[in-house]
């Protein structure tokens, strides 16, 4: 089966990671904009990381056969520094046009505070203008209010729900996702966010309609393979193949496509010229960089 | 839309008009127009809209068209480039330079920002630019980057490092090329810009990988041959009678441009090589070629 992880945060992640993902048949992923654990200071390190998102980044996945996407966004937590928040929305419109640019996001609240949501407001306008989908992150603490909220103020955007990903959603706050008409996104990540055992049963009560579902491995203990590993999860479960084929990558297929930047010929069947950037002729992508797997004897040798 | 720019614009938008749709064209002379204004932002936005206007099909330029490239700028070959890339080239050549500090901070938030597309085309963009002088330190700065598509764009089918690098900027970009397995068979200037300091580095350079029981690229010796020293001909010897093939016409070849004394009785050892390049048998194209297919 092939995946699509929408959600994860691979400038924080190694090369052992890329090759995990690759033998484990993920295809493509999204990288939200996202806080780095350090806050940013200074425009110019927003700058270079969002130049990082479509370039090198971009680059390094691809020489491991995944073809790699983002969103871009001024996160919610640190909208909170307030004048450098402006600057940082002076420097979207900038990126958002630019080719593999998916969405608008992660944007939405943190500590639900007048100043994100001063922030998370201008975003949703922006998205609007460049007509782009958004990917909500909603909040650890006062989950539940945070979720509705966030509902609350992209409708009175005028925002459809069906343009909208709401993502790491839990048992108390999926069913208004979903009865509302969002794209519900649950993040399986160890201790804090969701296990995937309860996200298959959850599945089981939902259905696949408009649920995705993704890793957010980013740079704390978290699980690159939380996709493919749920994926196995579900089957050994008994939930049904095209189910699970939907949640772990038509639906997210189907949601980002909208940006018109996401499409599955991108990484089945590549424009030459995106061959000749970013994989250098298409050796690699026929079926992947080989994963190294190191003999019994041979383990501890480097070439 | 009447074209009143220099030959090269006129040049870019025949072969753009003769290979997308008229709502694409209509777009491209719109968005020109804009450009033209000098408002950067409204350059920022077509340049980044590019692909998905007008596609990313290969040029597949014709002979003549490629004839003309090179009667319009010498050096210049974009026979490998895509259309999305040709568009975006016209795009910046049309952006109007009136001082050129500005237009060079304008061009450096564009490349600071660029995402891969976006960096190959504008580095493929800098032999067309006025002002060559002015965009030295960037096109060395591709060299340094570490997206091969991007060193690439510098380093191959472009005029611009041979006519305006220094012999310091020049080596490096030689020395990356085998570092990194890039063919110096599309570096422009390749033969005309070999120095003795660059022989001295790349025999180093050989000797590292010796010693590491790693492949020697056999094109390194090329840029060797016109200024070998006595150490780069032991090399030679050496690699002369090597059990690889490439290396060993490799060898040949460089010692057969070599002005050394002895060059010429160190080819004399291998006969049947030296006779082939007489008779034309191999060229650096056929030991490039015979490498890459390694
Ligand atoms: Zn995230």
């Amino acid at each position: 089966m092939l995946y699509i992880d929408p959600h994860i945060h691979m400038v924080s992640r190694t090369t052992d990671d890329y090759e995990a993902l690759v033998a484990s048949g993920v295809k493509a992923i999204i990288e939200p904009a996202f806080w780095q654990g350090q806050p940013r200071t200074q425009i110019g390190s927003y700058q270079d990381y969002f130049a990082s998102l479509v370039g090198w980044e971009r680059f390094r996945a691809a020489q491991f056969g995944i073809r790699h996407y983002c969103t871009m966004g001024l996160n919610s937590k640190e909208a909170n520094n307030e004048a450098l928040a402006e600057q940082v929305m002076d420097l979207l419109p900038l990126f958002l046009t630019k080719e593999g640019v998916v969405a608008v996001g992660e944007i939405g609240y943190d500590d639900q505070t007048p100043t994100e949501d001063k922030f998370f407001r201008l975003q949703l306008e922006l998205a609007k203008e460049v007509d782009l989908p958004v990917l909500i992150h909603t909040p650890h603490r006062n989950k539940k209010q945070g979720t509705y909220r966030s509902m609350d103020v992209i409708e009175e955007h005028g925002i459809p729900p069906h343009m909208v990903v709401i993502d790491h959603n839990n048992e108390e706050t999926y069913r208004e996702v979903l009865d509302r008409g969002y794209w519900c996104a649950f993040t399986i990540y160890p201790g804090t966010k969701m296990g995937n055992e309860r996200m298959v049963d959850i599945l089981k009560v939902a259905g696949p309609e408009r649920v995705i579902v993704d890793s957010s491995a980013d740079w704390g203990k978290s699980d690159v393979l939380a996709v493919p590993k749920t994926a196995k999860l579900a089957a050994e479960r008994g939930v049904p193949r095209e189910h699970i084929e939907l949640v772990c990558y038509k639906n997210a297929l189907k949601a980002y496509s909208q940006s018109g930047q996401f499409t599955e010929s991108d990484w089945l069947n590549p424009p030459a010229i995106d061959q000749r950037n970013l994989f250098e002729g298409n050796s690699v992508l026929r079926g992947g960089q080989s994963p190294q797997i190191d003999s019994a004897n041979e383990a501890n040798i480097i070439r | 839309m009447t074209e009143s720019a220099g030959p090269l614009t006129a040049l870019i938008r025949s072969w753009i008009v003769s290979r997308v749709d008229s709502a694409a064209l209509a777009w491209v002379d719109d968005r020109t127009r804009a450009v033209k204004s000098g408002d950067k932002k409204l350059l920022f936005i077509a340049f980044g809209l590019v692909p998905r206007k007008v596609g990313k099909a290969d040029l597949a330029l014709t002979e003549s068209e490629r004839e003309a490239a090179e009667s319009v700028r010498s050096g210049w070959n974009p026979s490998q480039w895509s259309l999305d890339q040709l568009v975006r080239t016209y795009f910046v050549l049309n952006f109007p330079v009136q001082d050129v500090d500005a237009y060079v901070k304008t061009l450096d938030l564009m490349f600071s920002t660029g995402e891969v597309g976006e960096l190959v085309a504008l580095y493929q963009v800098l032999p067309l630019l006025p002002n060559p002088s002015a965009h030295v330190l960037r096109a060395a700065e591709g060299i340094r980057n570490n997206i091969k598509a991007v060193f690439c764009a510098v380093a191959q089918n472009n005029p611009f490092p041979s006519e305006q690098f220094s012999d310091d900027q020049w080596n490096q970009l030689i020395l990356k090329c085998l570092f990194i397995g890039v063919s110096l068979r599309s570096v422009v200037g390749v033969d005309e810009r070999a120095n003795a300091p660059l022989m001295s580095m790349l025999v180093d350079f050989a000797h590292e990988r010796r010693a590491a029981h790693r492949p020697i690229p056999a094109e390194l010796w090329r840029c060797v041959g016109p200024y070998a020293d006595d150490r780069a001909l032991d090399d030679l010897r050496i690699t002369l009678t090597s059990n690889s093939p490439a290396g060993q016409q490799a060898a040949a070849l460089a010692l057969s441009v070599s002005p050394h004394p002895l060059a010429k009785s160190i080819l004399a050892a291998a006969p049947d090589l030296a006779a082939a390049i007489n008779a034309g048998e191999f060229s650096w194209r056929t030991v490039a070629a015979a490498e890459q297919a390694l």
